[in-house]
């Protein structure tokens, strides 16, 4: 698979990765997709006897394709190692439809800008048929670890 | 410019990114932006692009690392706003 290196650099872990695969990345846009676990431990929560992926984990999916597998591209070339770390600053995503266990979703970011170590992007997410499930910006710092 | 009318342009930007138990009446010159007022690195970011677009400026990364307190951004300004 293409781009396994960003997927390989990622700090997170199951129960709390949201990433399968980078569909396209360039210095202007990246595009990547997961799909939900049918027994995500969340679904048992939210909502009794209801499962609904609730709309923090949309958030962290959007923001580990579009902001952290992103920035992880775009450092690379700069100053790519293990010692760096992200920070989420800000988001503001609107939601439009729901996203049910074992469906699986493509996020779109696009950046607004990279400067000064932070990385600020227009985040959308859609599911298989293409109706977009969310979108907002978010933005984070990338920081290097001492 | 003179540091005055940068200062008078520069404290309504700081001002928009104060967290909320910073009170505007503690930014003066010497308030060292992250340590006194409290502002986060991001924050940090979107003053700085701010002031790109109010001064019509651009930083570098080396600039951050001269950018303490109010008084290193006047300073800064006035430098760019020159060239």
């Amino acid at each position: 698979m293409k781009h396994n290196y960003i997927l390989n650099s990622l700090p997170y872990s199951e129960p709390f990765l949201f990433v399968d695969e980078i569909l396209f990345v360039s210095e202007d846009a990246m595009k990547g997709a997961y799909t939900f676990e049918p027994d995500a431990y969340f679904y048992k929560g939210h909502f009794k006897g209801n499962p609904i992926t609730p709309g923090v984990i949309l958030t962290e999916c959007m923001a580990q394709i579009g902001l952290v597998c992103f920035g992880i591209y775009l450092l690379n070339g700069e100053t790519i190692s293990e010692k760096s770390t992200f920070a989420l600053s800000s988001t503001e995503i609107d939601f439009y439809l729901p996203v049910y266990p074992g469906e699986k979703v493509f996020v779109v970011s696009e950046k607004i800008y990279f400067r000064f170590q932070k990385l600020k992007c227009k985040v959308k997410m859609l599911n298989a048929k293409e109706e977009v499930v969310a979108k907002g910006t978010i933005s984070g710092m990338i920081f290097k670890r001492e | 410019m003179n540091s005055e009318e940068i200062y008078s342009l520069l404290e309504p930007i700081i001002k928009n990114y104060l967290p909320e138990d910073v009170s505007p009446k503690q930014i003066n010159r010497s308030s060292d932006l992250t340590r006194e007022l409290n502002i986060n690195s991001a924050h940090l970011v979107d003053i700085i692009l701010d002031i790109e677009d109010v001064f019509n400026i651009e930083f570098k990364n080396e600039d951050m690392e001269n950018l303490r307190n109010v008084n290193d951004a006047i300073l800064l300004i006035q430098k760019k706003a020159t060239i």
